[in-house]
C-alpha cells in the first residue's frame, strides 16, 4: 500500500559504469540464490532454481488468462475514476456541497480501504460486482481529493475574465474550471492507478472467483508450490512497475501542457 | 512536488481547516462561525443515518445486509463494558506500532546510507524499488511459507509497509540538503559526525517526518489487511469474525474503530509535524 515514485532517470552524464552497479546487488542476489538451491544447501521445495519458476511463468502465461485478468483490473479502474472526477468536482466546485458532504467524505476517506471488504463482499458477494466495487472504491478517494483540491483553485483572475466574457455556467465549466483542475485531476488518476492496482492484489485474496496473480498464490501457498508464489511476486512487482511508469508518463504529459 | 508531496498537499488543504487564533472582541464571532461549520458538517450524516433507521425499521433491507443502527450502537456499548473491543484494538495498536518501530528505524538507517553515499545509492537503490514495488500483500504468501501465521508474518509484513516511504523520504531529504549548509560545515571545520548531526539531519526533518507519516498509514492500512487474512484477535479479526457470523454490526463497529484509530494515529503525527514546522519557519 506504498505510493512509490519511479525509477531513478540516470543522467547523461552518468558514466555507463555507473548504471552497471545497480544491477550488482540483484546479480549477486540470483547467483546465491541459484546456488543454494542446486546445490541442495536450501530444501528445492522452499527455494525452487530459477529454471523452474521461469518454466512455470511461461506455462501460466500460456495456458492461463493471467494477461486478460491484468487488462480486467485497469477496465475496473475505470469505474473508479469515472465517478471520482464528476464527485470531485462537484465538491470543489460548489462551496455548499464542500460545507455539508466534505467533512463526511473525509471522515469516511480514514477508513482504511481494507476495512470495507467484509461489507462489500456481504454486499457484493465474491465474483465480478464485489472485485469492481472494490476496486473503484480504491481509486475513488485519491481522484476525488485530487480532483477537490484542483477545482477549489481556479485563479481568481482567470474567474473574472470568464465574468467579463459573460461566458454562462456550461461555458465557465468546461473552458475554465475543467482545464484548471486538470493537472490535479491528473494527479488523482496518476494516484488512483496506483492504489486500485493495490487493492486490486488485495481483492484477489479475499475474493477468490476467477483467475488472478493473487489467487494464483494462494494457490501455490497452499499447496507448497513455492514457484508459483516466487512467480506471483515477480509478476506484481513487474506489473506494479508498468503501472507506475505509466502513471508517471500521465503525469508527464498533463504538466507539459501547464508549462506551455 | 513530487506525487507524495502533492498528496500530502491535497490531504492537509481537505482535512485540516485550522481557525486562526484570534482574541477578544473577534472570539466569540469565530465560535459561533466555528459551532456552525461544526453543524454543517453533521447535517449529511444525520440525514443517512435517518434513511439508514428508516430503511431498518421498515424492514426495507434484509438484517443481514443492513443491521439496524440502534443494533450497532449497542453491540458498540456492549463490547466497551466488557473491554473486548478495547482488547482487540489493543492488539492491533501493539501489532502496528512494532512493526512500525522496526520498519521506520530501518528505513531511516537505510535512507541515511542512500542519502549521504552516491556509491550506497547506485548499488542499493534499484534493487530497492523494485521490491518496493510488489505491494506489502504480495509478500504475505511469500512470507507466510517461511515464517507461519504467528506474529512475525504481520510484523514483517508491516514493517515493509513503513520502511518503502520512510526509506525514500529519507533518501531525498538528505540529499535535498543545500550545498551551502554542508559548506557551512566545512568552514566551521566540523568533522563527519558533527556535520551529520548538527546540519544535515536537522535539514532534511520535514522531508524525512514526511516519510515517517507516510509510513504510519501505510502500516496501519498494511496491519488491517493482515489481520483480515491470518489473525485470531485484532480488530482485522473482529470484522472476519462478524462477517462470517452475518452479525455486519461487529463489522460496522470494527470498521469504524478502525477508522478512528487511523485519524487519530495520523492527526497525532501532524500535530508533531506541525510543531516541526513551526521550528523550522522560525529558524528559516
Amino acid at each position: 500500500m506504498t505510493v512509490v515514485t519511479t525509477l531513478p532517470r540516470t543522467d547523461a552524464e552518468t558514466p555507463v559504469r555507473r548504471r552497471w552497479n545497480g544491477l550488482i546487488l540483484p546479480a549477486v542476489l540470483i547467483l546465491l540464490w541459484e546456488g543454494a538451491s542446486q546445490s541442495g544447501i536450501v530444501d528445492a521445495r522452499l527455494l525452487p532454481s530459477l529454471g523452474v519458476v521461469v518454466e512455470r511463468a511461461w506455462t501460466e502465461l500460456v495456458a492461463g488468462r493471467l494477461a486478460v485478468d491484468v487488462a480486467f483490473s485497469l477496465a475496473r479502474d475505470l469505474a473508479g475514476f469515472a465517478l471520482g472526477i464528476p464527485v470531485g468536482l462537484a465538491l470543489g466546485l460548489s462551496p455548499t456541497l464542500d460545507r455539508f458532504v466534505g467533512p463526511t467524505f473525509n471522515a469516511a476517506k480514514q477508513i482504511a480501504v481494507f476495512a470495507w471488504i467484509p461489507l462489500i463482499s456481504v454486499w457484493f458477494g465474491v465474483g465480478e460486482a464485489a472485485k469492481i466495487a472494490f476496486i473503484a472504491l480504491a481509486a475513488f478517494t485519491p481522484v476525488v481529493v485530487n480532483t477537490w483540491t484542483g477545482a477549489r483553485s481556479v485563479p481568481r483572475d482567470l474567474a473574472e475574465v470568464a465574468q467579463v466574457l459573460t461566458l454562462n455556467r456550461w461555458q465557465t465549466l468546461i473552458r475554465l474550471e475543467i482545464p484548471s483542475a486538470l493537472p490535479s485531476i491528473f494527479v488523482g488518476l496518476q494516484l488512483g492507478l496506483i492504489y486500485s492496482w493495490l487493492a486490486t492484489v488485495g481483492a484477489e485474496y479475499f475474493m477468490t472467483i476467477g483467475p488472478g496473480i493473487g489467487g494464483l498464490m494462494t494457490e501455490g501457498r497452499e499447496h507448497f508450490h513455492m514457484d508459483l508464489v516466487i512467480l506471483g511476486v515477480v509478476l506484481l512487482g513487474g506489473i506494479g512497475l508498468g503501472l507506475n511508469q505509466l502513471a508517471h508518463l500521465l503525469e508527464t504529459s498533463a504538466l507539459r501542457w501547464k508549462r506551455s | 512536488m513530487t506525487n507524495l508531496e502533492l498528496d500530502r498537499v491535497a490531504f492537509e488543504a481537505a482535512v485540516a481547516d485550522q481557525p486562526d487564533r484570534r482574541f477578544g472582541a473577534q472570539a466569540g464571532g469565530r465560535l459561533a462561525g466555528g459551532l456552525r461549520t461544526i453543524a454543517a458538517a453533521l447535517i449529511f450524516p444525520a440525514a443517512l443515518l435517518l434513511v439508514w433507521l428508516v430503511a431498518s425499521l421498515f424492514d426495507l433491507v434484509p438484517a443481514q445486509i443492513l443491521p439496524d443502527p440502534r443494533l450497532v450502537l449497542a453491540t458498540f456499548q456492549e463490547f466497551l463494558e466488557t473491554g473486548e473491543l478495547a482488547f482487540h484494538a489493543e492488539i492491533s495498536l501493539l501489532r502496528v506500532l512494532q512493526g512500525f518501530a522496526l520498519g521506520a528505524s530501518a528505513g531511516l538507517v537505510l535512507g541515511i546510507a542512500m542519502g549521504l553515499s552516491r556509491r550506497m545509492r547506485e548499488l542499493v537503490e534499484p534493487l530497492f524499488l523494485v521490491i518496493a514495488q510488489v505491494p506489502s500483500l504480495g509478500w504475505i504468501p511469500l512470507v507466510m511459507l517461511l515464517v507461519g501465521i504467528d506474529e512475525a508474518l504481520k510484523v514483517i509484513i508491516i514493517a515493509k509497509a513503513a520502511m518503502i516511504p520512510v526509506t525514500i523520504n529519507t533518501g531525498k531529504g538528505i540529499g535535498n540538503v543545500p550545498r551551502n549548509y554542508r559548506e557551512v560545515g566545512e568552514v566551521l571545520t566540523f568533522g563527519h559526525w558533527l556535520t551529520l548531526t548538527r546540519i544535515v539531519l536537522p535539514a532534511s526533518v520535514p522531508t524525512v517526518f514526511t516519510g515517517i507519516r507516510y509510513g504510519l498509514t501505510n502500516a496501519w492500512l498494511a496491519l488491517v489487511a493482515v489481520e483480515l487474512l491470518a489473525s485470531s484477535e485484532g480488530l482485522g479479526y473482529l470484522m472476519v469474525w462478524g462477517r462470517q457470523l452475518f452479525q455486519l454490526d461487529l463489522v460496522i463497529m470494527a470498521m469504524i474503530a478502525v477508522g478512528l484509530i487511523g485519524f487519530i494515529l495520523d492527526w497525532s503525527l501532524g500535530r508533531i509535524e506541525r510543531r516541526l514546522q513551526r521550528w523550522e519557519a522560525a529558524g528559516a
